[in-house]
C-alpha cells in the first residue's frame, strides 16, 4: 500500500477523462460544459502538484497557481458571456448558438 | 503510512465520484454542489502531497468564488433544464467511446513509461522540513517568477474588466439622474422673463 506518483496520476487521468466525457454528454447545456472544463483544469493541477512533489521542485506548484488564475478568469468571462447571451436570446442551448455560423 | 493510504483512497474515491456527479446530475445546481465536493477532495489530495498552500487556495478561491459564481448564474438564468438534457442518451455512446479511448491512452502512457514505484515523499514524513510550503512557494514566486505572478494579476484584471463590460447594460428607457447635465444648466437656458403688456396678454 504505497501511494506513489502513479496513483495520483491515475486519479488525475480519471478526472480529466470525466471532464471530456461531460462535454460530450451535456452537448446542450453550456453551464455543465464550463463545469467540465473546470474539472479538467483541476485534473491538470493535480498532475502538476504530484510531479512537483515527486521531483522536489516547487516550480510545478507555482505553475499550478497560474493555472488556477487562468481557470478563475475563464469561468468569470464564460459565465458573463452566458448571462449576456441569455439576456439577448433567452436560451443557452448550444445548438441555438449559431449566429456567427457562415 | 497506512493512514495516508486510506486517506488517499478516500479522497480519490470521493473526487472521482463527485466528478461523475458533475457530469451526470439532472439538476445543474446539484452539478455545482458536486463540483464543490470534487474541489474539496482534491484539496485533501493536495494536503496529502504536502502542497498546503495550493490546497487552501483551492478551497478559498474555487469553492468560495468560482463555485459560488456558478451557483449564482445557474440560479439566475431561468432555464428549462429538462429540455437541455434531451440529447443525453444520444451522445452517450460517442462520449463513452472517446472517453474510454482517452483514458486507455493515458493509462498506456503510464504503463509504458518508467513508472516510479517509490512513494512520494509524504507530508507526514516531511514534517520536519525547515521551511513551510507557503514560505518556500512565496520565496520562488516573488523572486524568480515575479513576471509570471504579475502576469497572473494582469489576467485577473482583464477578466474583471471584461466581465463588467460584458454584463453592463444600458437601458434607454430608464430615467436616470444626469449630474453633469444638471450642473451645466444655466439660468438663460431654461428661464425666460417675459414682459407682459397690460391688457394684451401673451399670444
Amino acid at each position: 500500500m504505497v501511494i506513489g506518483l502513479s496513483q495520483y496520476l491515475v486519479v488525475a487521468a480519471i478526472l480529466f477523462t470525466l471532464g471530456i466525457f461531460g462535454i460530450f454528454l451535456n452537448r446542450k447545456n453550456v453551464i455543465v460544459i464550463v463545469m467540465s472544463i473546470e474539472l479538467m483544469l483541476l485534473a491538470v493541477n493535480i498532475n502538476f502538484v504530484a510531479f512537483s512533489v515527486f521531483l522536489g521542485n516547487l516550480v510545478g506548484q507555482a505553475f499550478a497557481m497560474v493555472i488556477l488564475t487562468v481557470a478563475a478568469a475563464e469561468a468569470a468571462i464564460g459565465l458573463a458571456i452566458l448571462v449576456v447571451y441569455f439576456r439577448n436570446r433567452g436560451t443557452i442551448e448550444v445548438e441555438d448558438i449559431h449566429l456567427m455560423k457562415g | 503510512m497506512i493512514v495516508e493510504a486510506i486517506a488517499f483512497y478516500i479522497f480519490a474515491a470521493v473526487a472521482v465520484g463527485a466528478g461523475v456527479g458533475v457530469i451526470a446530475a439532472r439538476n445543474p445546481i446539484h452539478s455545482v454542489l458536486f463540483l464543490i465536493l470534487a474541489f474539496f477532495s482534491s484539496a485533501g489530495l493536495f494536503v496529502l502531497m504536502g502542497a498546503e498552500f495550493l490546497a487552501m487556495i483551492l478551497v478559498i478561491v474555487y469553492v468560495g468564488a468560482v463555485a459560488v459564481l456558478f451557483l449564482f448564474v445557474v440560479m439566475m438564468l431561468d432555464i428549462d433544464f429538462r429540455r437541455l438534457r434531451s440529447g443525453f442518451m444520444r451522445y452517450l455512446p460517442v462520449g463513452a467511446g472517446i472517453g474510454i479511448l482517452l483514458f486507455a491512452e493515458l493509462v498506456l502512457v503510464f504503463a509504458s513509461s518508467e513508472a516510479p514505484r517509490a512513494a512520494l515523499p509524504s507530508a507526514l514524513a516531511r514534517g520536519g522540513a525547515s521551511i513551510s510550503n507557503t514560505r518556500a512557494l512565496g520565496e520562488i514566486l516573488y523572486t524568480r517568477y515575479i513576471i509570471a505572478f504579475e502576469g497572473a494579476g494582469l489576467i485577473l484584471l482583464v477578466a474583471m474588466i471584461g466581465a463588467i463590460v460584458l454584463t453592463l447594460r444600458r437601458r434607454p428607457d430608464l430615467r436616470r439622474q444626469k449630474v453633469p447635465e444638471q450642473l451645466a444648466r444655466r439660468k438663460e437656458d431654461s428661464l425666460e422673463v417675459v414682459k407682459v403688456p397690460i391688457g394684451e396678454g401673451i399670444s
